[in-house]
């Protein structure tokens, strides 16, 4: 018999885990796999266009039933556990089945915040997190009011979609700049009037105070400066909290999300644990590059392989059509830090390179996105950069040699 | 209508020496179409590349048009009331030696006769003196002390025909393009014909010579003596020729006393050269400024005469001394007497019956007895205050005499300074009191005289614009105002042509060779149509070779030999001053740039100053490949591009002398050249200053292109036109804190969308400023300087370039480079390529895949250098 593989989470993380295991050795487990939402994996990612009409969400899938079904993988959509037995190694399902593993993989994941501001309990509050929520705003349509609180990726990219819907949008945004975790304050800005300038209604620096409801439903959102947000749905995109109480309550060890070791492996004997829901020296993890090498990792793990995962500088972008950005790595100023800045109006970008001695450790781009993997590149390989630090700004394409080198010094 | 079904007009080159011909056609845009004329003696068909751009240089941009007093506009007469008073008081107050006028090479013969005529005849000063004399009096003096008089022996066919051509401190590739032309042409036909260089700098006329002579600077004395030696000491002397020479002893005595160590060069070179030279019959020593600029100038000239009178070989075909000049009509300028020293038609001003004679015919009031005031000496008198009123037409003597700080500071504090040209924008017009607007080439009319005797027409092709006006008119105008109006009532050119032409009879009474009097009953159709003509044009002769009969213009007939010793450059490096600084042309640019500065494909060859230096005198020194260099000699500094090259000789540094106030202050070179003259001549030392060099300190250094003008001040800036507008070089020592305010002043710009990068810890700044989608300019900001294809980036404004920051071209364009052959615009990297890939292994394969080097030629000793660099890097691998 087969040991038994239960993964707990049908998410991202846990699709690539799968893909993984299953091609390097499709007989190694007897698996199982229980997901709260009732469906296999899909690119959650890819939520934004099918909230903005760009793609369908079938065309996000990334498992379906079929491929679960073709490579015998016991699916239980819609399922939430229970409980888990690290001693026992059993876990017991929600309608109280008991099932062993040999091997548990939590993928759990993670929720959406929701700020207890008064009122948030009131029907048309929700965050935006899967297909319910996007079906949901998809339903906002012209001339209905929507306010976003988070000028983060998710709500923007919310505010986006409901925008490109007609919907009349306003984004709440606490911090003085949007995407204050990613940009700096000029592509912030630049971004800003990107946004205002396809009728979203940006504010900054705004403290919710109140959500004003009217027979059980969302009717506005209240300011701490008295301003009140007429709206007919309110989408809460603050943050994300990793999914945990499963794991902590079968008393693995948690602190902001499950501790998980190099290999992906938790506290506990023979469960691991990859993707939103893990802390990783301290490290919590929202964007999909990483949670993808953990699965890497975890595949590795339960095949007995040495693999170790090394967390690496992940890039952003939006997914918001007009709006390019990109940044990665650390892009702080900093009194040992030089700054390149490329202002360009004509293509209406705005590029800031962060380098610290002759190293490129951060960046960020508004506008013109191109070669954005190239500069990610080079902030992971921390290659010396100081031969072409004159055009770096520039990407690639300012580098290659000509045939002839005729970059002339001077004019004699 | 583009002209070309007009006849076209045929006239004479507005630059060199070498006086070509060429066809106007009007363009019918208010420039003309210029082509070599296939007739003309000169040049038969060929021009070189600022021959061949002439029509660019015809616009109005930047003319002077009216007459102006101070910086205020005037009429003619007012204009022309007040010259004529300021020099009759100043004349009446403190005597005729208290004006002058400072002429110009650039003059046609009939506006030289007036301005001589007026100058020694009417006011009775000789205190007239043309810039000719920074270029060729030397020459003169050698001329008159050997012959008699200031005769050219030879023709241009004698290059063809000589199977020896010694170039002795010329640079005739760059200088005489066509004339080296057709050197090259005749050694095509007679392979066995030798090239010989005699230069302390590796020129591209050393492309394919025999032999260069990297001699010490200033030492042909001593090789030339050393060869008049061996002429004496192996008997190859002229026996029978030397009846018709005095002095061969005493120069033969002299020359066995030689030095030759002080020439720098190796014995078995100088064995060569003199067993080259005494071993062919037909030899032709061609020799230009490296010569005459002198303070031992005129013994060089006497130097290599000697030799070929001792020799015989001179007057007969495809032998002779042959001096190039470097004007246009620096030769009608000596014949008229437009010198100091010299009368009109060759007669002597210190000899009463040639002056009486000249005193006649004019019906002149008054002359001179004595010289006047050379060049030099004539500023260093306006800076005394012992000449109080200077006239100074089309030159431009603030930036191209020696001690030009000085001399700038002179005319600056004369009391009365008048300037005749054709604009307002040089270094000299900026410091007139009263501004008069002359007419320019392409609108005058009148003569000139070549290099080789040739008189050619020079015929006007479009209107003077505004109220310009010929030279001999203004000219006359004054003298009329001077009270002086029946001597300068003239008609027209043709009217003071037969005047000359007449005189020209009367000097040849006194034995003179100059003598053009059968010309002087030419009617006034028979000058319109003047076909060029090569003097003497008498009843007795016509053209031809001078001297090959013996017969001179010494009292008693006979030439004569000098005994000569070499003297060393009269400044001294030290080791304050350890550098021997040489000057001398680049290929695309005349004088002070006035004219080919306005054409853009002239300035593209070598759009900004510099100083060549030693590879080993650079690394000493901590000189870069790009660096600056700071260029102090005792009279003043200069900040140029170093180019390091072993192109001069360790100890040697040398620069181009186009540079301006205007194109680039900081490289007005003749601010470092000592005001010391040759004792005989008064021509100037201009190739052997001493100076100090060191890495000129920058913060910063700056790349800018714009489709406008450029207000720079920084402390070094050179500005060069491009068909796109303008671009230029910059750098300072302090950067200014805002270089976004400082690239819209300097480029006249408020509004426009502007795009940025910024590295301030790097000290990089790159701005570009765009208006209606279209680049305006753009600036490059580093600490040192950037690598840049600065000549696509000069093609970019006024076209869309969004991409203009990245300082090169799209990764799938080829960047042409530095433009080589200016007259089909292609440049070095594109004609490497084409070698590199073997599509053109030869000069003529590069001519037919690429057009390059096929019209003027003058850029095919470059080519043939890059083929020949690449296969020394092929053979290297």
């Amino acid at each position: 018999m087969r040991p038994r593989l239960i993964v707990v989470g049908a998410g991202m993380a846990a699709g690539r885990a799968l893909e993984r295991l299953i091609e390097a050795d499709p007989h190694a487990y007897d698996i199982t796999v229980f997901n709260a939402e009732p469906r296999g994996s899909y690119n959650r990612i890819m939520l934004s266009p099918v909230l903005a009409g760009e793609k369908r969400f079938a065309e996000i899938v990334t498992h379906d039933a079929a491929w679960y079904a073709r490579h015998g993988i016991t699916c239980r959509f819609g399922e939430r556990l229970a409980s888990i037995d690290p001693a026992a190694k059993i876990v017991t399902a929600q309608d109280g089945e008991v099932l062993p593993y040999d091997k548990l993989l939590l993928a759990t994941g993670s929720a959406p915040v929701i700020i207890p501001l008064p009122g948030h309990e009131v029907d048309g509050v929700i965050a935006y997190r899967d297909l319910e929520d996007t079906e949901r705003m998809m339903a906002m349509g012209p001339g209905r009011r929507v306010v976003v609180i988070g000028g983060g990726l998710l709500g923007l990219e919310a505010a986006a979609g409901m925008a490109a819907r007609g919907a009349e949008v306003t984004v709440v945004h606490l911090m003085g700049h949007l995407m204050e975790r990613q940009l700096d304050a000029t592509a912030g800005g630049m971004l800003a009037e990107s946004l205002r300038g396809r009728g979203i209604t940006v504010l900054c620096g705004a403290n919710s105070r109140e959500i004003a409801g009217e027979a059980g439903k969302v009717r506005a959102l209240l300011l701490d400066d008295g301003t009140e947000l007429p709206c007919d749905l309110l989408v809460m995109a603050v943050g994300i909290r990793p999914n945990t109480a499963l794991a902590a309550a079968a008393g693995i060890e948690t602190g902001r999300g499950i501790i998980v070791d190099d290999h992906m492996r938790s506290s506990a004997p023979d469960i691991l644990a990859i993707g939103e829901c893990v802390e990783h020296r301290g490290a919590l993890f929202g964007l999909v590059a990483p949670c993808f090498d953990q699965a890497e990792v975890a595949a590795q793990t339960l095949l007995g392989a040495e693999a170790v995962f090394t967390p690496r500088d992940v890039a952003t972008q939006l997914k918001v059509t007009g709006c390019a950005l990109f940044s990665a790595g650390d892009f702080a100023a900093g009194e040992e830090r030089d700054e390149i800045v490329l202002h360009d109006p004509l293509r209406e970008s705005y590029r800031r390179l962060v380098l610290e001695g002759d190293r490129l450790i951060g960046a960020v781009f508004y506008g013109d996105t191109r070669d954005s993997a190239w500069f990610l590149d080079l902030i992971r390989s921390g290659a010396d950069i100081s031969a072409i630090r004159e055009t770096l700004i520039f990407g690639p394409v300012a580098q290659t040699v000509p045939a002839r080198p005729a970059l002339q010094g001077v004019a004699a | 209508m583009d002209g070309m079904e007009l006849p076209a007009i045929r006239s004479t080159c507005a630059y060199c020496g070498v006086g070509c011909g060429v066809l106007l056609r009007p363009d019918g845009q208010g420039g003309a179409l210029v082509t070599g004329d296939p007739d003309h003696p000169a040049n038969f068909g060929r021009l070189c590349s600022k021959g061949s751009a002439l029509g660019e240089t015809l616009g109005l941009e930047g003319r002077l048009l009216r007459p102006r007093i101070g910086a205020d506009d005037t009429d003619w007469d007012t204009a022309l009331d007040l010259v004529a008073t300021r020099f009759a008081d100043t004349i009446a107050e403190h005597g005729p030696d208290s004006v002058a006028f400072y002429v110009s090479g650039q003059l046609l013969t009939e506006d030289y006769y007036v301005a001589n005529k007026l100058m020694k005849g009417f006011i009775g000063s000789a205190n007239i003196d043309t810039n000719s004399r920074l270029c060729m009096a030397s020459t003169v003096a050698g001329q008159r002390r050997a012959f008699g008089t200031d005769t050219v022996p030879g023709t241009y066919e004698d290059l063809e025909e000589a199977d020896l051509i010694v170039l002795v401190g010329s640079n005739l590739a760059w200088c005489h393009p066509v004339l080296h032309q057709r050197i090259l042409a005749a050694q095509a036909l007679r392979p066995e014909m030798k090239l010989v260089v005699v230069d302390p700098r590796r020129t591209v006329s050393c492309d394919g010579a025999d032999l260069h002579l990297m001699l010490e600077s200033g030492s042909d004395v001593a090789l030339f003596n050393g060869l008049l030696n061996e002429i004496d000491r192996r008997g190859a002397a002229d026996e029978a020729y030397l009846r018709h020479v005095t002095g061969a002893a005493e120069a033969f005595g002299a020359a066995a006393e030689a030095d030759l160590s002080v020439t720098g060069l190796a014995p078995e070179d100088l064995a060569a050269f003199y067993d080259l030279w005494i071993g062919t019959k037909k030899v032709v020593t061609i020799f230009s400024q490296g010569v005459n600029q002198s303070s031992s100038g005129s013994d060089k000239v006497n130097a290599i005469l000697n030799c070929h009178l001792a020799t015989g070989r001179i007057g007969t075909p495809g032998c002779g001394p042959f001096s190039v000049t470097g004007q246009p009509n620096a030769m009608g300028g000596r014949e008229v007497g437009g010198l100091a020293n010299m009368l009109a038609c060759h007669l002597d001003i210190e000899n009463p019956d040639h002056r009486g004679a000249v005193r006649d015919f004019w019906s002149a009031p008054r002359m001179p007895e004595a010289q006047g005031a050379k060049a030099v000496e004539m500023f260093r008198r306006v800076a005394t205050g012992e000449i109080k009123a200077l006239w100074i037409i089309h030159t431009n003597p603030a930036v191209s005499m020696p001690d030009a700080d000085a001399v700038r500071d002179a005319i600056a504090g004369c009391d009365f300074t008048v300037v005749s040209d054709v604009t307002a924008r040089n270094d000299t017009a900026q410091l007139a009191d009263v501004l008069l607007p002359a007419a320019a080439w392409g609108e005058k009319d009148g003569t000139v005289t070549n290099s080789d005797r040739t008189i050619s027409r020079q015929r006007a092709v479009l209107p003077p614009p505004g109220e310009a006006l010929p030279d001999w008119q203004i000219l006359a105008e004054v003298a009329r105002r001077m009270g002086w109006a029946e001597a300068f009532d003239y008609s027209g050119p043709s009217e003071i042509f037969r005047e000359f032409a007449a005189l020209s009879g009367i000097a040849a009474s006194f034995g003179k060779d100059f003598d053009i009097s059968a010309l002087s009953d030419l009617s006034d159709t028979g000058y319109r149509n003047l076909a060029p003509v090569r003097w003497p044009v008498s009843a007795a002769r016509q053209g031809g070779r001078f001297f090959g009969d013996g017969r001179f213009f010494h009292p008693g007939g006979k030439a004569r030999m000098l005994p000569l010793a070499y003297r060393p450059p009269a400044a001294r490096t030290a080791p304050r001053y350890p550098f021997r600084f040489n000057t001398g042309r680049i290929r695309d640019q005349w004088h002070t740039m006035t004219r080919t500065a306005l054409a853009p494909r002239l300035s593209a060859h070598l759009p900004e100053p510099f100083l060549e230096i030693h590879p080993e005198d650079a690394r000493r020194l901590g000189i870069g490949a790009r660096d600056l260099v700071s260029v102090r000699s005792p009279q003043g500094g200069a900040i140029l591009r170093a180019r390091i090259t072993d192109a001069v000789k360790p100890g040697d540094v040398f620069a181009p002398i186009h540079w301006t106030a205007q194109t680039a202050p900081s490289g007005r070179i003749d601010a470092l050249v000592p005001g010391i003259t040759d004792p005989v001549s008064g021509q100037p030392e201009s190739k052997a200053a001493v100076v100090a060099v060191e890495k000129f300190d920058a913060g910063w250094h700056a790349f800018a292109m714009t489709s406008g003008a450029l207000d720079l001040s920084c402390e070094y800036w050179a500005v060069a036109r491009t068909e796109a507008g303008a671009r230029a070089e910059m750098a300072g020592r302090d950067a200014p804190a805002d270089w976004e305010a400082e690239a819209r002043r300097i480029f006249g710009l408020s509004g426009g969308v502007v795009q940025s990068v910024e590295d301030r810890a790097a000290g990089l700044t790159r701005l570009a400023f765009h208006e209606g989608g279209r680049l305006r300019a753009a600036i490059f900001v580093s600490r040192e300087p950037s690598a840049l294809m600065r000549d696509y980036l000069a093609t970019l404004p006024g076209a869309e370039a969004i991409d203009v920051l990245t300082g090169r071209t799209p990764a799938d364009r080829p960047d042409p480079g530095p433009i080589l052959c200016s007259c089909f615009g292609v440049g070095v990297n594109t004609i490497l390529r084409a070698i590199e890939e073997g599509a053109a292994l030869t000069v003529e394969q590069v001519g037919e895949v690429l057009q390059a080097g096929t019209n003027c030629g003058s850029c095919r000793p470059e080519i043939a250098a890059l083929i020949a660099a690449s296969a020394r890097r092929e053979a290297a691998e």
